[in-house]
Order: structure tokens, then sequence, then C-alpha cells
């Protein structure tokens, strides 16, 4: 569930561009999406196809890349990207961590006519 | 008109970080703390809410915003208390976002407010993605739950200002290890503070309420 609300203001972002730029019609969208938004792609595509349709983004491709998760180890200062969720340092095996990146969630680009 | 590329780098979730940029500048106006409290289903925000209404409702002006999937049953706890209690139904959604919040506010009694509780719905997931404007995030996490969830779970422990361990009048029952546990939350968060309670038989809440006190005289200053 959580995806259709996120969809629901991708679509709002991708038209209030597309409209701006007088465009007709959608035909990619660039998501970057980072490893720790909780955000998975076959979903955001579900919703997207289901709520786009009847307007110009209707049957757009959406083109996700992907951000890591970056940690920086406060222990020994390293930064590392996570396997899956494991936030503990590869060197020193702590789990003293900061967030550095991997929350990105956002519209890059779009490809329009 | 040919292929066009537009770049915009928006954030997909900015509209929502808008509201609850406005939510947060509203109650700063009145002086009111606002806090948002989130757990997975069952680990006690209601009972801890109803625990803090008892203690600080003679001493500080309480409103509830309450969030849930579809029943008033929380809300219904609330006002029989006499706190003003509004209450979200998400018809579904996992979690609350600064737009329902917005609306709730502007049912409250702003000026007769000191504190505003948000129940966000039960998630330990995606309540971390929508912010909602409030000052203090706090998470429950109960003892039967495990000792690993800061482990498993390692984003919402990131962000909490306080995190309680409640149900501690069960932990004989449980293999729950409290300095693992503690430990691992101060790796991810090492300026949360970490209070083992029992909501239930009312252990280890003056830790709690004495933060939240602490909290609400720095609103008003």
């Amino acid at each position: 569930m959580h995806e259709l609300s996120i969809v629901e203001s991708l679509l709002t972002v991708v038209l209030e561009n597309a409209e701006r730029a007088q465009a007709t019609k959608v035909l990619k969208i660039n998501v970057v999406v980072g490893d720790l938004s909780g955000v998975v792609d076959d979903s955001v595509i579900f919703y997207f196809n289901f709520l786009s349709e009847k307007t110009i983004a209707a049957g757009a491709r959406i083109v996700f890349t992907h951000a890591p998760a970056r940690l920086r180890c406060r222990a020994c200062e390293i930064v590392f990207s996570p396997e899956k969720l494991d936030f503990h340092c590869p060197t020193c095996k702590e789990q003293q961590v900061d967030v550095i990146g991997g929350r990105e969630l956002y519209v890059d680009s779009l490809e329009v006519e | 008109m040919g292929v066009k590329i537009l770049t915009i780098k928006e954030d997909i979730l900015g509209a929502n970080a808008e509201n609850a940029k406005g939510n947060q500048e509203l109650v700063d106006k009145h002086h009111i703390l606002m806090i948002n409290i989130t757990s997975s289903p069952g680990a006690g925000k209601t009972s801890l809410i109803m625990q803090t209404i008892g203690r600080l409702k003679e001493k500080a002006r309480i409103a509830v915003i309450e969030g849930d999937i579809a029943s008033s049953i929380d809300a219904d706890k609330v006002s029989k208390e006499g706190i003003p209690a509004i209450q979200i139904n998400t018809a579904g959604a996992c979690h609350l976002d600064a737009n329902m919040i917005k609306k709730a506010l502007d049912n409250l009694d702003l000026d007769r407010t000191d504190l505003i509780v948000i129940e966000n719905v039960g998630n330990l997931i995606c309540p971390a993605e929508f912010a909602l404007g409030a000052h203090k995030q706090v998470l429950i996490l109960s003892v039967p739950e495990g000792d690993d969830k800061p482990h498993k779970y390692p984003l919402m422990f990131t962000q909490a200002d306080v995190i309680l361990i409640n149900k501690t009048d069960v932990l004989p029952h449980f293999d729950f290890d409290m300095s693992a546990f503690s430990k691992a939350v101060t790796g991810l968060n090492p300026a949360a503070a970490v209070y083992p309670i029992s909501a239930k038989t009312g252990e280890g809440l003056e830790q709690w309420f004495s933060w939240l006190w602490d909290a609400l005289e720095q609103r008003k200053a």
C-alpha cells in the first residue's frame, strides 16, 4: 500500500512537469530510488499503470536507477554499501553507522513528446 | 513535436515534505510540542498514550491524533478521558502523511493545546518515509518482538529521538537481551534516549514522563 501513495505523488510530479513543457505524451520516466527507500519497482509499475490511465503518461516506461545504501562506520570511519539491510561494518563487524546515502527517491528526467 | 528530454530532479515526496514543514510552522506558532509515535501493531502505543494522559493531563493540555486503518477504538478510549481526539482512518494505507495531519490540525483548538500526540499506524517500515512535521519521533519496541529488531529494521532506529522498550513485565518469559539491544540501538543512533518501560505496570515510565516534560518545557521557552 505504501507504493500507492508514492505513485500518486510520482504521477503528480510527472504530469505537472510534462504539462508545463506542453508535452502531449510522456514516453519514459527516469526515477532514482535509494535502496533504503523501501520502494519496490514492480509495485510502482503496477500502481502506475493503473493510476496513469487516461492521462498523458499512460503507457510510459519507468526506468529505475538504484542508488546504493551508503553507510559510514563510526568505529573505523570506512564508507561501505551494505548487503541487503545488514548494517554491520565489513571491516570491524560493529553496527555503529551513520546513513549517508540510499534514501533518494526522485524523478530525474522525463522523455516526452 | 519531437522527443524531448526534461531534466527535473524533483523529489517524489517533496509535496509531503512541504506539508510537513507547514504543519510544524503551524504548531510552532501556537508553542505546541508535537510528537509522532510509531511501532509495530500491538507494541503498546495506545497504552503508552493512556498512561501519558493520566500522568500529564492536569499539567498540560493534550490532544491526540489517532491513525488507524479503519476502527475508532483508540480514539474512543482517549475521548473517554476528556481529551480531544481526532481519528484519521487511512482506509487501508499503512502510514499517516502530512496532509492527513494538516486536516486533523484544522480540527483542533490549537490555542488551547500544549502537546499533540500522533499515534501512527502500527508498522515499522513505511511511517519512516513520510514526514508529518512532528518535533520528536518516539519509537516503541515491545519485548516479545525480540532484541534483533535494530538489525532487521535499522532505518527506523536511526530516526527516533526516544526508544521505549515496552512490556518489561514479561521479560522473564522471553529471551530478550537488553544489553545487546541497547548496544545495537546506540550503534545506530547514539543520540536517542533508550528507556525500558512497562505501560501496564508503570515500571520505568517516570523516565519517559520526565523526557516528555523536558521537551514540553523547551517548547514553551
